[in-house]
């Protein structure tokens, strides 16, 4: 057995993973004995212990998490946070045919007529937040949430928009942001993903490739948890295998790995032993993570969580549970905000589900210190349009609209409680402070201590960024 | 800073106009012209202007890549001109067209291309340096004085085969070139790998099943000089080797059997994928198999097959959303051909010409709408039914599949199951709401049914008048702008001026004699598939971004030999797989870290895990349960409850296969591209939403917690467990049970340590077992013992088989 092998082999044994728990997994020895290029050479080889070493970000970084609320199908910024008494007075009259020639809507056809908003705004807090009737929870903390009514996308489907909000490009193929930020900032994580994605009802259209890592080395992908039974797929032992025996068996794959790896010296094996301890320890803490059933009465209450039911409300505590245990990047899906019609009903309905908690999630984290290093935020794929889908009465709702929408975010160095960007009189155009999805992600990267033009990664002959050619951080909105 | 436009002028444009400019360089420039804020500040180039090339310019206009045939970094080149003619006229600014180029004048895009704008004051400083003359001085920069091409775009010449020292190693014309190279750095091949590990290995690749034991007995029995060469023909031969490498050319056709996006319906075109099995068993020649492919619907009277094997080209995604506009999917479908055409057979990223020139490559975007053209005389795809703003489908050419018995069996056999279930559900309370297991379960057979009566395949098909093809402005749809006509790319060898120049032609340009890529890129391709990493490691791109080869002379020899031997893909791969090269040992030591780190001179084999279809193929093959059925419509193995629940158009449902259908190779399996089969996504599988010709191998818990505990895995396992209790003689000892299994796991006996490590975990979980009886029942319900044998020992065999088949060396090729 030669010197390099029995180095390999004591980075990759138990009893170092144990003492280096504090640190991270990607802290042990392995990272500094392999170095990039033996690991990447020819093919695309990357291991799981180096690539998720924690990094440390280029600049002082106000957020070491992120989780990020996703409403899929969009919300009707109009009803909820971006109210236009003009558009109101002009209620069921038609749209102003120059704001929309040569514009393409998903089904709007010929004249639409305008709709104004049914709900009631009111200001909120010291800040003065306007903000709707059916989100009164959320309106509790707008002096922790800065509202962006000034964004705008590229894409008006909701496949290629939802893409485009992930991913920065239309198309499927890209990492999305998650992916992006795991690769830059590594895990924090001893025993879990660095990229956890909950969703709540039906898959997003644009299904895996949401949370996929495009040409980024597959460990950066986000790993789905599932809303019940084991979260991960395959994190249960078979009937009949009990931990002890789960444990022995990864014990002997571990010595007979080792003895492989003395005869054949593949660095490549330190790897994959290095796997099979985090599987291993997976298997240990996630029973654990989703035993939300312990938390307190109050806490549960807070969100309006019922201890495995899959609900949002769950997915919202569970977020608070993933990032107090060091995962990086949490993304939470909530489906079912595609209102085509009967939107007086339906975005009620989906206003309830999501309200409480998103505001108790806010409230938790602030409770327990982590809002200031965690960025939170709000938002959908696009927005919805100032004029009327369908019948004009119970039956009407808005179509997809890409010029104006509205996100918010909260804590890890978001300057709290205030407002940025004007839409026109009618909701439909940006007038002040337009922030396009590329500026968002740039202003994302950058609280979490990464320059969005130096965060690459060279793909085809070509350095490739999040923010493609665009992005400028939004400088009002930090602290 | 590109000066791009007419590629068609001369490559070595007139150098003459250099002494134009030195000439005026000596002239003093009036004052009146100096723009404004610099007054008569004399600027030095080399410290004014130079920087300002250097940070905004040379990436494209430099020493690595020379967009439009110019180096800003040359002086020659600057006042001697790119492709457009000189970048800069000494004392005038006005006719620099360098200077028209910075401020986005004269309707070309503005440089730099896709970045920030020079600042005023760096387009000010550039201005007041040419009209103060354009001094350069002599000494500055790089004295290059014409771009050359690009290797890659010169059609290879087969070098001769190079002679080295020692001879003694040598095997095929790949070690001399290979030889050569390490004898130069003063390296060696490693020894030759053992019988066993050779035989392992060239079984995983040519076959992606491991070798059988009896096949190991009988190559270690044979002791002839040919024995190797008679396995790899054997290897060769079987119809695994089809179903193998029919995975990579998959990746690369992005086949599926969804839509994609949002709704993800099903898509019916496994008769494709069944061609491509056949080809490569058949060793059809690559050049047919490239016509057929791009053109089988234009040949002269078409056979079915060469109808289904257009297929390649009908696996762009389909996005069927409500609000989707059926002719700007049309257009996107045809982007994705062309660029799947490029990265395929020429190696190049032409999709980066699609809104804009290539920043680095000598593509134009006329020449990308050019290539668009061929493909551009199809029908929309999509369809939208009942009206406006209503559903739409997935529709497009397709053709009827000629029925074999084995189909009109199962078709027979599903009509029978039909009419039992609706027989069933007639007892079922009138107002069930239709998604109860028996509807699901009655729902899927028809829908199955539907398939199998009439087994259709997706087909190419050419409009009767072709379509007026346009550039279109920054790649969107609607904004045409001029009319092209379908043409190959400038930099390239011509299209042939006979007959139309429709995909017909463009196949037999890329089969051309001329064309420099397309035999390289697919050597090179192959190349990698087997050891791992490409003589060009940028498999993907050949351009001046990409890698050089390694071994330039290798690959260049392996190109031509390919094309000589009438573009044999077995030729190619028994060349190969019979080289000293492929059949060193894969022993990594300090020493050759040392010597050879990332192995580029190829001194040992590589060790490489498996692709994800053959860890599922291998693992079954071992546990004795791998299905040889071949060909016919996808399967559907065990997959967790509800992975597909949530996701896409509510008729497309896994209903779990039966019988052998559960167990048949990973390339059957049905592929759903927002929801592809967990196992394989985990290891590395694309989704195939679009092209790829190059896998990841990432090392993960995902895939520990796979192999551990995914039922097929550990079914797997329990199968093994009964193979190692029934198939030796009752009477052989533990030890030897343990190496029947091990042998079959790994190929190769285990040592006594290893040995004894595997005896004392059998002993530990059968007196576990016996502890704990609760545990012995849950397991065996799931997973009854064999008739007869005892159920602790069973127990503790699947425990020994769970590590078996989790072993590293159980899923690598070594």
């Amino acid at each position: 057995m030669n010197g390099l092998t029995q180095q390999l082999i004591r980075a990759v044994n138990r009893r170092e993973f144990l003492r280096s728990e504090s640190v991270g997994i990607g802290a042990i020895a392995l990272a500094s004995l392999l170095d990039d290029d033996l690991l990447t050479a020819g093919t695309k080889r990357v291991d799981s212990a180096n690539g998720m070493q924690a990094r440390v970000p280029e600049f002082a970084a106000a957020a070491k998490h992120v989780i990020y609320l996703h409403m899929v199908g969009a919300p009707s910024q109009l009803d909820l946070f971006d109210y236009k008494p003009v558009l109101q007075k002009h209620n069921g009259e038609p749209c102003p045919k120059d704001l929309i020639a040569g514009e393409r809507f998903a089904f709007l056809k010929g004249d639409p007529n305008l709709m104004g908003t049914w709900c009631r705004f009111a200001k909120h807090g010291q800040s003065g937040q306007e903000i709707s009737e059916l989100l009164p929870h959320i309106a509790q903390m707008s002096d922790e949430i800065a509202v962006v009514r000034s964004m705008n996308t590229e894409e008006f489907n909701h496949g290629p928009a939802q893409v485009f909000m992930m991913t920065g490009f239309g198309r499927q193929g890209r990492p999305c942001l998650g992916s992006w930020v795991s690769y830059g900032l590594g895990s924090e994580s001893h025993d879990l993903p660095a990229f956890v994605v909950l969703v709540t009802g039906q898959t997003p259209g644009a299904g895996t490739s949401l949370w996929g890592s495009g040409f980024l080395p597959p460990i950066y992908q986000g790993v789905r948890f599932r809303a019940q039974g084991a979260p991960v797929l395959y994190a249960a032992n078979p009937p009949g295998i009990d931990e002890q025996t789960r444990g022995g068996i990864v014990d002997d794959i571990r010595r007979l790995n080792e003895i492989q790896l003395a005869e054949s010296g593949d660095p490549e094996i330190a790897a994959r032993i290095a796997a099979y301890e985090l599987a291993f320890r997976m298997q240990s803490s996630l029973p654990g993570l989703m035993q939300t059933a312990g938390e307190p009465k109050h806490v549960l209450e807070m969100y309006g969580a019922r201890p495995g039911e899959a609900s949002f409300a769950n997915n919202c505590l569970l977020a608070r549970r993933l990032v107090e245990r060091g995962v990086r990047f949490v993304q939470l899906y909530d489906d079912g905000w595609d209102h085509h019609n009967r939107i007086n009903h339906e975005l009620p309905d989906k206003c309830r589900e999501v309200d409480r908690p998103i505001a108790a999630l806010l409230r938790d984290l602030k409770q327990r210190g982590l809002l200031d290093e965690t960025l939170v935020i709000f938002g959908g794929e696009f927005g919805r349009t100032p004029m009327l889908q369908g019948e004009a009465d119970d039956r009407a709702g808005r179509d997809h609209h890409k010029h104006a929408f509205t996100m918010w975010l909260a804590g890890g160095g978001i300057k709290p409680g205030i407002s940025l960007g004007k839409t026109d009189d009618l909701g439909y155009h940006v007038v002040e402070d337009p922030v396009h999805v590329n500026d968002l992600h740039a202003t994302i990267l950058h609280l979490l201590g990464r320059d969005h033009r130096k965060l690459t990664y060279r793909f085809q002959g070509r350095d490739y960024r999040l923010t493609d050619v665009g992005g400028n951080i939004v400088d009002k909105l930090l602290i | 800073m590109v000066l791009y436009g007419l590629l068609t002028v001369a490559l070595a444009f007139a150098s003459g106009l250099a002494i134009a400019a030195d000439e005026k360089a000596d002239q003093k420039p009036a004052a009146s012209s100096v723009p404004a804020g610099l007054g008569s500040t004399r600027v030095d180039f080399v410290r004014d202007v130079a920087p300002i090339f250097a940070e905004h310019c040379t990436t494209c206009h430099g020493s690595d890549a020379q967009q439009g045939g110019l180096r800003l970094d040359a002086r020659k080149s600057v006042f001697g001109g790119g492709l457009t003619g000189p970048a800069v006229i000494a004392g005038s600014a006005d006719k620099s067209l360098l200077l028209h180029r910075i401020r986005g004048e004269g309707g070309l895009d503005r440089m730099p291309l896709d970045d920030d704008p020079l600042s005023q004051d760096e387009i000010d400083r550039i201005e007041a340096w040419i009209e103060q003359g354009a001094d350069w001085p002599q000494s500055f920069g790089s004295t290059a004085e014409s771009v050359r091409s690009h290797w890659a775009y010169l059609k290879p010449v087969r070098p001769p085969i190079p002679s080295v020292r020692n001879h003694e190693r040598l095997r095929t014309a790949i070690d001399a070139f290979i030889q050569a190279r390490m004898e130069d750095k003063g390296l060696t091949f490693s020894p030759e790998a053992s019988k066993e590990q050779l035989l392992r290995r060239v079984t995983l690749d040519l076959t992606g099943l491991p070798p059988t034991l009896n096949e190991i007995d009988a190559f270690w029995a044979d002791d002839s000089p040919a024995a190797y060469e008679a396995v790899v023909d054997r290897l060769l031969a079987s119809p695994a080797y089809g179903e193998r490498w029919a995975t990579p050319w998959l990746d690369a056709a992005r086949y599926t059997d969804s839509n994609g996006y949002q709704r993800d319906g099903r898509r019916v075109y496994w008769a494709y994928r069944d061609w491509v099995i056949r080809a490569l068993n058949a060793d059809m020649p690559f050049d047919r198999f490239t016509v057929e492919q791009i053109a089988g619907d234009l040949l002269p009277n078409p056979t079915v097959e060469q109808l289904v094997a257009t297929g390649f080209h009908r696996g762009t995604m389909a996005n069927v959303e409500a609000g989707t506009d059926p002719h700007e999917e049309r257009v996107l479908a045809v982007i994705d051909r062309v660029n799947t055409t490029a990265s395929v057979w020429l190696g190049t990223t032409l999709e980066c010409a699609q809104c804009h020139n290539h920043k680095y490559d000598p593509f134009s975007q006329t020449d990308y709408y050019r290539f668009f053209a061929f493909f551009n005389n199809t029908d929309t795809e999509i369809e939208v039914v009942g009206g406006e703003g209503s559903k739409r489908e997935m529709v497009g050419p397709k053709i009827a599949i000629p029925e074999t018995a084995e189909q009109q069996r199962r078709r027979d056999e599903l009509k029978q199951s039909i009419d039992r279930l609706t027989e069933q559900q007639k007892t079922l309370p009138a107002k069930s709401n239709g998604d109860s297991k028996l509807e699901l379960e009655l729902k899927a057979l028809r829908e199955e049914y539907a398939d199998a009566v009439m087994p259709t395949s997706l087909v190419m098909k050419e409009l009767a008048e072709p379509r007026m093809t346009h550039v279109l402005k920054r790649g969107d749809f609607l904004r045409p702008g001029a009319p092209v006509q379908p043409g190959t790319p400038t930099v390239l060898h011509p299209l042939s001026a006979d007959g139309a120049p429709n995909r017909a032609a463009l196949a037999q340009w890329l089969i051309d004699g001329d064309n420099p890529l397309v035999a390289r890129v697919t050597v090179n391709r192959h190349w990698a598939e087997l050891f791992g990493r490409g003589l060009v490691t940028t498999i993907e791109d050949f351009g001046t971004r990409g890698q050089r080869p390694s071994h330039p002379e290798l690959l260049d020899w392996l190109a031509t030999e390919f094309i000589r031997q009438g573009w044999s893909i077995k030729t190619l791969h028994r060349l190969i797989v019979t080289s000293t090269v492929y059949r060193q040992s894969s022993r990594v030591t300090a020493a050759l870290l040392e010597a050879d780190r990332t192995n580029a001179y190829y001194t040992r084999a590589p060790r490489r895990r498996l692709t994800a279809e053959h860890i599922r193929d291998n693992a079954l093959a071992v546990a004795g349960l791998l299905s040889g059925k071949m060909h016919g419509p996808p399967v559907f193995p065990m997959q967790p409850d509800g992975i597909w629940y949530h996701a896409g158009v509510a008729n497309n449902v896994w209903t779990t296969s039966s019988g052998e259908d559960l167990y048949r190779r990973g390339l059957y399996i049905y592929w759903r591209r927002t929801v592809p089969y967990p196992s394989l996504v985990t290891f590395d599988a694309p989704s195939r939403e679009v092209c790829s010709v190059q896998r990841s191998y990432s090392t993960t818990p995902l895939q520990a917690l796979t192999l551990l505990n995914d039922p097929v895995y550990f079914e797997a396992a329990a199968a093994l467990a009964a193979r190692m209790m029934t198939e030796p003689k009752a009477s052989v000892s533990l030890d030897d049970r343990i190496a029947y299994g091990f042998r079959l796991a790994t190929s190769r006996k285990p040592t006594a340590a290893e040995r004894e490590i595997l005896a004392n975990r059998f002993l530990q979980e059968k007196r576990r077992f016996q502890e704990s009886p609760e545990k012995l029942t849950a397991l065996l319900a799931t997973h009854p013992s064999p008739n007869g044998a005892d159920k602790l020992q069973y127990a503790g065999w699947i425990c020994v088989a769970n590590v078996l088949l989790n072993l590293d060396e159980s899923i690598v090729k070594n």
